[in-house]
C-alpha cells in the first residue's frame, strides 16, 4: 500500500462524493494542489500596461491595492508551528531523494557577493555553474543525457562582464545585484542608473534590495513607486526584489511587503540580502509563499519566489521544497519560480548525491568546488 | 535507477516507510500472545478468553490478547489494594523517583512505542513519534514532580485508594498517561482497561514499569472490551472511576457507580466549535483546521468538528480548505510523508459513513477531495460538510471521523451562541487577530479548554475535560490532582444519625392534623387573641411565591407542637424555580467584589436580626436560644468566610512549554441546586448556598426538611440585601421529592446534595440526562461547625469547572 496524495499517483475521481454545486470545474487541474483554483485576472482594471516587450508569463504588476495591502495578516504562532512540523510531516527516500536534491541543484543561484570578488574567482564559480553535478554521478543517476546545470550565477554589478563572458553560449542567465546592495541607501537616481548598467553589461536577472524604512513606517505608496521604478530600470530583465526580512520587523510586515512588491512588477520576491542578521527562515517563507499564491489567486499572475541566507544542507533545502509542494504546488518547483541563493549548498548537494550512487558517505573535498 | 529522470519531473514524494521492523520482533518475541498483568505478574486469564488486535492499515492480526472476565478483574483489584498501604505510605520523593524512571524508560524506547502505537492504531507515525510519545513522557516527568511536592502541595490530603481506569482508542498510551501518572503520583494503586482496539502499547508500558521496578500490584493491567470495564467500574473495592470515552459509555458508567460512594471522573465526547473571524490569518485559520479535525483522523475527542465562520470569508475559506485537503496526504500511518492514517475499527468507519451519508440525506454537501484513499485497511478521506444547518444531525452529533461541517455567523454575539449550541462543552478554538475579539468569545464559550489562534495543544501543566455533557474532572495540572485525593478528615466520616438522614413527614401525605399550635412564647395559648397565621412561602426570582399545589408541610418544633408550616413544593415550582435562576444572569456577569459585597451586606442584614433568628432556631432544634445565637453566630461568619472568597478564587497560569500564556479560571457551573442538610437549619443552608453564590453560580435550594423555617425567614433578608433577582431561590417542602426533579432537571448544570445515602445514589442515578456534576454525601456526616468540613476549598472547587484558555502570541 503506497501513500497517496494530492491526486498524483492516477488517483480515482470519486464521482459520488462531489459535491452537487459545480465544484468539479472549481478543482485543480490534475489535483497537483497548486495554487488554483484560478479565478480569472481581472480584465483590464489594475492590470498595468508597462511597455513589457516579453509580456507573456511575467508578472505584469497591478496598481497599488491598499485595501488588499493592509488585509495581509500573519499570525506567528501560527505561522512557526506550520512552519516546524512542515519538514516533519514529508519525507522524500531513495530515488524520490536523489531526483529532489538533483532539482534543488537546477535551482541553485551560485552566489559570490563578496569584495574580494576577481575575474578569475568569477569564471570558477560560472564552470561550476555549468557543470555543477560531476558528470560521473550523473551517468550513475541515470540523468546523464540531461542538462543538468543551475538557475543563475549571481555577482556584484562589477563583474557582470566577466560572468557573462564566462557563461557564454550556456543557458544560464547571469544575475546581477543592484540599486546600493545591500543596504538600499544610496540615491535613488544612482540606484537605477546602476540597474541600468547592469542590464547593458548582459545582466538578465537583477536583484535589488528594497528601503526597509518604507515598510518600517508603512509607506506603501512610496514602496510600490521605488519596487515600480526598479521594474522599469529593468527592461526585459527580470527583476528580483528583496525584503530584508530580517529587518521588517513582523511577518505582517513581510506579508504587506510581499503584496506591495508584487503588486509593482515584482518578477521573484526574494528574502534576503544574506548580510542580514537573520536571513531565509522557513516562517519568512511561509509568509511570502503564501502572498505569491494570494496574489496569483487574484490575478492569475505568477510570481517567483527566492529564499536566501543561511541555506547551507540538503536537509534544509528539502524542507524548502516541501514548502513549496505544498503551499504552492508543483509549478513552482521549477527554476523559473524558484531560486535558492545559497553560495556554499551545492557542495552538501553534491556529497548527498554521491551518497545516493556510492551507499557510503561522502567528503567535500570528492567535489570540485565552485 | 532509471527513474529518477522521471521523478525530477513529477516531484513526488514517494513512499518513506518507517521501519517497523524492531515493533514486530517485540511481538514475536512474546508469539504475539499476551495475559493480563497482575500484581507485578503475567497472568493467563481465569476463564481462558482471547481476542484479536489487528493492525487498521491492513487488517492483518497483530496479536492476540486476554480477555479479561470479572475474576480477572477482581484478582487485579485484590492485587491493587494489597499494594495500595505500602505505595500509599512510600515518600512523595520515593513515589517521584519511580515516576521520573518511567519517563526517562518512555524516552528511551520512544521510537518502539511509536511504531507500536501507530500499528495498533493506525494514526500516522509521524503523530505518535512527533505528539504522543513525547507528550506521556512529558506527563510522567510533570507528574514526578507532583509526587515530589505532595507533601507540601497537598498537605492536608489523602489518596483515595484502587482507582479503576478505562481509556479509549484514540490515544491509546497518552491516555495511559493521564491516568496513571496522577493516580501513581498522589498514592493510589491502579488497575487500567486498555481499549479493546488498541492494548498493545499499555501492555509494552507494563514491561517498563517492571524495569522500574515498580512495586507488584501498583499497576495492573487487564484487558479486554466493554464487559470487562464494566466489570472494573462495578467492582466495590474500587475506590476511584475515571474513565475516557463516548458519552454514551460515561452515563452508564454514572448510572453504574450511582451510590457507590466512588469518586467519578468522566471526559466524554466533543462537538467543539472552530470559531473563525474576518479579520484571522485564515491561511493559519487553514491549517488549524488541518490540525483540527484530520489530526488522528479526526477521532479526537476535542477535535474542531464545527467550524463557524464570519459570513464575509466563508467563500474565501471554503475554497481554501479545499484546496488544502487536495494535498493532504493519506495511506500507510507507518509512512513519515502521510498525514492522515486510517481509522482504527471497521465498525467506526460504519459509523462515520453513515452519519455522513445522514448528512448527505438532510441536505449538506459533501465535499471530498480528488483523490481516493487506499483500498487495503479501513479508510475514510478528510470530508468538508457545507449547506449545513445547526439542526442537521451532523452539526449535532459526534462523528469521531475526519469529517467537519461548516457554518456562518454574523456577529460575535451569533457566534458565541452557535458555538454554544451544543450539549458538548469539550473544548473550542477561536481565531481573530483583535485580541479583545478572542478573548471576549473565548471566556463565553462554555468549554474546558479554549484555544486562541491554535489548535489541539495539550500540555501535562494544563488540565483537560469538559463542561456539559463532555463531563467533569479535569486531567493535567494542579486541577488534575483533585480527582485522585481527598481531605484527608474524610477517611474517618461515619454514617449520619436516621433522623438526619430520613427526616419524616409530620402529618403523614395530606400534612394536616399533626401537633397543637406552638406559641411564640411557648406557652400554651393563655393569651386573649391567637398569633397572626404566618405563611412562609417560596422565593423564586427575587419575589416570595406561592406553591404550584396548595399542599402544606408542618414544621414541628423539638416537643412534637406546630411551629407552622411550609409549602409542600413539586416539580413545577422547582421549574419555575430553576427559570427564575436561568433568567437571573445577574448575578452571574457581577464581579467578584460585587459579589462579596452582597454577601457581606446579608451578614449584615441577618445579624440585625440575630435574635429573632436564634430564638426561632432554638424552639425547632428544642436547643433554646444559646445554641440558637451560636448558630446565628457561625452563619454569619460562614457568610463572611465566602464573600471573603468570592474575589480570591483566582486559579492559575500555568506553565506550558511554548509561547503561549495558559490561564487556568475556575468559572462557575452556572446553575446550581444544592439539598442543605437537615441539621443545622441556617448554618447547613448558608454553608452550601453561600459558596455557590460566591463564585457565582445561581442557586436553586431546597432547605432542612425539617427544620426550613430558618431558610425562610431569611429570604426577607436576601430582600433587603441587593441580591439580584434570581441568584438564590428557595423551594421548600420534601427533600428527596425535589431533589430528583432537581436531580434529572437538564438545565441544572450541578448538584449538592446532603441527605441520605439512599438519596445521594438517586441523585447520581437521576444526573445522567445532562450528565450534571454531583456531589453528595453518601449518608455521611459532616460538622457544619468545622471550619475545614465546612468550609473547606472543597467547596470552592465544587462549585466551578475550570477552563484553560491557551493564548500564544508574537507578532
Amino acid at each position: 500500500m503506497s501513500a497517496r496524495a494530492g491526486g498524483e499517483e492516477q488517483a480515482e475521481t470519486r464521482e459520488t462524493s462531489r459535491s452537487t454545486s459545480g465544484s468539479a470545474a472549481e478543482r485543480p487541474a490534475g489535483g497537483e494542489g497548486e495554487a488554483g483554483p484560478v479565478p480569472s485576472p481581472p480584465a483590464g482594471p489594475g492590470e498595468r500596461g508597462n511597455g513589457d516587450a516579453r509580456g507573456g508569463d511575467r508578472n505584469p504588476g497591478t496598481e497599488l491595492d491598499l485595501d488588499e495591502v493592509t488585509r495581509a495578516s500573519a499570525n506567528r504562532s501560527a505561522i512557526e508551528k506550520r512552519a516546524d512540523t512542515l519538514g516533519r510531516r514529508r519525507s522524500v527516500k531513495q530515488e524520490w531523494q536523489a531526483a529532489w536534491l538533483l532539482r534543488a541543484v537546477t535551482c541553485l543561484d551560485l552566489t559570490s557577493l563578496k569584495g574580494d570578488d576577481t575575474p578569475g574567482r568569477v569564471r570558477r564559480l560560472c564552470a561550476k555553474a555549468r557543470q555543477p553535478v560531476r558528470p560521473d554521478i550523473l551517468r550513475e543517476l541515470g540523468v546523464g543525457n540531461r542538462d543538468v546545470r543551475v538557475g543563475s550565477v549571481c555577482v556584484y554589478g562589477a563583474l557582470v562582464p566577466a560572468a557573462v563572458e564566462a557563461l557564454e553560449g550556456s543557458d544560464i542567465p547571469v544575475a546581477a545585484v543592484a540599486a546600493g546592495f545591500p543596504g538600499g541607501l544610496s540615491p535613488f537616481p544612482t540606484r537605477l542608473e546602476e540597474i541600468r548598467r547592469c542590464v547593458e553589461a548582459g545582466a538578465r536577472e537583477i536583484d535589488v534590495v528594497i528601503s526597509r524604512r518604507k515598510v518600517l513606517l508603512g509607506a506603501w505608496t512610496e514602496l510600490y513607486d521605488e519596487v515600480s521604478a526598479f521594474r522599469e530600470a529593468c527592461g526585459d530583465a527580470h527583476l528580483k526584489v528583496i525584503l530584508a526580512t530580517g529587518e521588517l520587523g513582523t511577518l505582517r510586515n513581510v506579508a504587506r511587503a510581499s503584496q506591495v512588491a508584487m503588486m509593482a512588477g515584482a518578477d521573484f520576491i526574494k528574502t534576503s540580502t544574506g548580510m542580514e542578521a537573520v536571513n531565509a527562515t522557513l516562517p519568512v517563507g511561509l509568509v511570502m509563499a503564501r502572498a505569491i499564491r494570494r496574489y496569483h489567486d487574484r490575478t492569475g499572475h505568477r510570481v517567483g519566489f527566492k529564499p536566501a541566507g543561511g541555506i547551507r544542507t540538503a536537509k534544509e533545502a528539502l524542507q524548502w521544497l516541501y514548502l513549496i509542494r505544498d503551499e504552492l504546488g508543483r509549478p513552482w518547483l521549477d527554476r523559473r519560480w524558484f531560486r535558492f541563493g545559497a553560495s556554499s549548498l551545492l557542495a552538501d548537494l553534491e556529497r548527498q548525491l554521491e551518497h545516493h550512487v556510492t551507499g557510503r558517505y561522502s567528503a567535500f573535498h570528492r567535489h570540485p568546488m565552485a | 535507477m532509471p527513474r529518477i529522470g522521471e521523478l525530477f519531473e513529477t516531484m513526488e514524494y514517494g513512499p518513506a516507510p518507517e521501519s517497523a521492523e524492531r515493533a514486530r520482533a517485540w511481538l514475536e518475541e512474546r508469539d504475539a500472545t499476551f495475559d493480563h498483568f497482575i500484581g507485578g505478574q503475567w497472568t493467563p486469564p481465569a476463564e481462558g478468553g482471547t481476542f484479536e488486535s489487528p493492525n487498521p492499515a491492513t487488517g492483518e492480526p497483530l496479536a492476540t490478547v486476554a480477555h479479561g472476565s470479572e475474576a480477572d478483574v477482581d484478582a487485579a483489584v485484590r492485587a491493587a489494594r494489597a499494594a495500595y498501604p505500602g505505595w500509599r505510605d512510600r515518600s512523595g520523593h520515593e513515589r517521584a523517583r519511580y515516576l521520573y524512571a518511567l519517563a526517562r524508560k518512555l524516552k528511551k524506547n520512544a521510537r518502539l512505542f511509536s511504531v507500536l502505537e501507530t500499528l495498533d492504531n493506525g494514526k500516522p507515525i509521524r503523530e505518535s513519534r512527533d505528539i504522543d510519545v513525547p507528550l506521556v513522557a512529558r506527563h510522567f516527568y510533570h507528574h514526578a514532580g507532583w509526587a515530589q511536592l505532595m507533601e507540601t502541595e497537598l498537605d492536608g490530603y489523602r489518596p483515595l485508594g484502587v482507582a479503576g481506569q478505562v481509556i479509549p482508542w484514540n490515544f491509546p498510551l497518552l491516555m495511559l498517561a493521564w491516568k496513571v501518572a496522577p493516580a501513581l503520583a498522589t498514592g493510589n494503586t491502579v488497575v487500567l482497561k486498555p481499549a479493546e482496539h488498541t492494548p498493545l502499547t499499555a501492555l509494552l508500558f507494563c514491561e517498563l514499569c517492571r524495569e522500574a521496578g515498580l512495586p507488584d500490584g501498583v499497576l495492573n493491567v487487564v484487558t479486554g472490551d466493554g464487559r470487562t470495564g464494566d466489570a472494573l467500574v462495578r467492582h466495590p473495592d474500587v475506590d476511584k472511576v475515571a474513565f475516557t470515552g463516548s458519552t454514551e459509555v460515561g452515563r452508564t458508567i454514572r448510572e453504574a457507580t450511582a451510590g457507590s460512594g466512588k469518586e467519578l471522573s468522566l471526559e466524554l465526547g466533543g462537538k467543539s466549535p472552530f470559531v473563525v473571524f474576518d479579520d484571522a490569518d485564515l491561511d493559519s485559520v487553514v491549517e488549524g483546521v488541518v490540525d483540527a479535525i484530520w489530526f488522528n483522523q479526526g477521532e479526537v475527542c476535542c477535535a474542531g468538528s464545527r467550524i463557524l465562520v464570519q459570513e464575509s470569508v466563508e467563500e474565501e475559506l471554503e475554497r481554501k480548505l479545499r484546496r488544502r485537503m487536495e494535498t493532504l496526504r493519506m495511506g500507510d500511518p507507518l509512512d513519515k510523508g502521510v498525514d492522515v492514517g486510517a481509522i482504527v475499527a471497521p465498525v467506526q468507519l460504519d459509523r462515520i459513513r453513515g452519519l455522513v451519508e445522514q448528512g448527505r440525506d438532510e441536505g449538506a454537501e459533501i465535499w471530498q477531495p480528488s483523490w481516493s484513499e487506499p483500498r487495503d485497511g479501513w479508510f475514510y478521506p478528510p470530508t468538508l460538510c457545507t449547506n449545513v444547518s445547526s439542526a442537521a444531525t451532523i452539526s449535532r452529533e459526534e462523528i469521531f471521523g475526519p469529517v467537519v461541517v461548516m457554518m456562518s455567523f454574523r456577529t460575535p454575539e451569533e457566534a458565541v451562541e452557535l458555538a454554544n449550541d451544543t450539549r458538548y462543552g469539550l473544548a473550542a478554538s477561536v481565531w481573530s487577530e483583535n485580541i479583545n475579539q478572542a478573548l471576549h468569545v473565548g471566556s463565553r464559550v462554555e468549554a474546558g479548554t479554549v484555544w486562541v489562534n491554535s489548535t489541539n495543544l495539550f500540555d501535562a501543566a494544563a488540565g483537560f475535560g469538559g463542561y456539559r455533557e463532555s463531563g467533569f474532572g479535569r486531567e493535567g495540572g494542579r486541577e488534575g490532582l483533585w480527582e485522585y485525593v481527598e481531605p484527608a478528615w474524610k477517611a474517618d466520616r461515619e454514617p449520619k444519625p436516621e433522623a438526619d438522614a430520613r427526616p419524616e413527614i409530620p402529618g403523614g401525605e395530606a400534612g394536616v392534623g399533626v401537633g397543637e399550635a406552638s406559641r411564640p412564647d411557648g406557652g400554651d395559648g393563655d393569651g386573649d387573641a391567637p398569633p397572626i397565621d404566618r405563611t412562609p412561602k417560596m422565593y423564586v426570582g427575587g419575589a416570595q411565591a406561592r406553591p404550584d399545589a396548595e399542599y402544606v408541610l408542618p414544621v414541628l418544633d423539638a416537643e412534637g407542637r406546630r411551629m407552622g408550616e411550609v409549602g409542600r413544593g413539586n416539580r413545577k415550582d422547582i421549574r419555575n424555580a430553576v427559570e427564575a435562576a436561568r433568567e437571573g444572569d445577574g448575578w452571574a456577569g457581577a464581579s467578584g467584589h460585587n459579589r462579596a459585597q452582597v454577601l457581606y451586606y446579608v451578614a449584615e442584614n441577618l445579624s440585625a436580626r440575630a435574635g429573632e433568628f436564634a430564638e426561632r432556631i432554638g424552639r425547632m432544634t428544642g436547643e433554646g436560644p444559646e445554641p440558637g445565637r451560636r448558630e446565628v453566630d457561625r452563619s454569619i461568619e460562614r457568610l463572611y468566610h465566602w464573600a471573603a472568597w468570592a474575589d480570591k478564587w483566582d486559579g492559575d497560569v500555568h506553565r506550558t512549554p511554548f509561547r503561549n500564556v495558559t490561564f487556568a479560571m475556575p468559572e462557575p457551573l452556572g446553575i446550581m441546586a444544592v439539598v442543605a442538610p437537615t441539621e443545622h437549619p441556617l448554618l447547613g443552608f448558608v454553608s452550601t448556598v453561600a459558596p455557590p453564590l460566591a463564585v457565582g453560580n445561581r442557586v436553586v435550594a431546597v432547605p432542612s426538611q425539617r427544620w426550613p423555617l430558618a431558610a425562610t425567614d431569611f429570604y426577607q433578608v436576601l430582600d433587603t440585601s441587593d441580591v439580584p433577582a434570581g441568584a438564590l431561590n428557595i423551594v421548600t417542602g420534601v427533600r428527596d421529592e425535589l431533589a430528583e426533579v432537581l436531580a434529572a432537571h437538564d438545565d441544572v448544570d450541578g448538584m449538592w446534595y446532603f441527605g441520605s445515602a439512599g438519596g445521594s445514589e438517586m441523585v447520581e442515578r437521576q444526573s445522567t440526562g445532562n450528565l450534571k456534576r454531583t456531589w453528595v454525601d453518601d449518608g455521611l456526616a459532616r460538622d457544619w461547625t468545622d471550619p475545614e468540613q465546612g468550609g473547606g476549598r472543597e467547596f470552592l472547587r465544587q462549585a466551578t469547572q475550570v477552563k484553560n484558555l491557551w493564548v500564544p502570541y508574537g507578532e
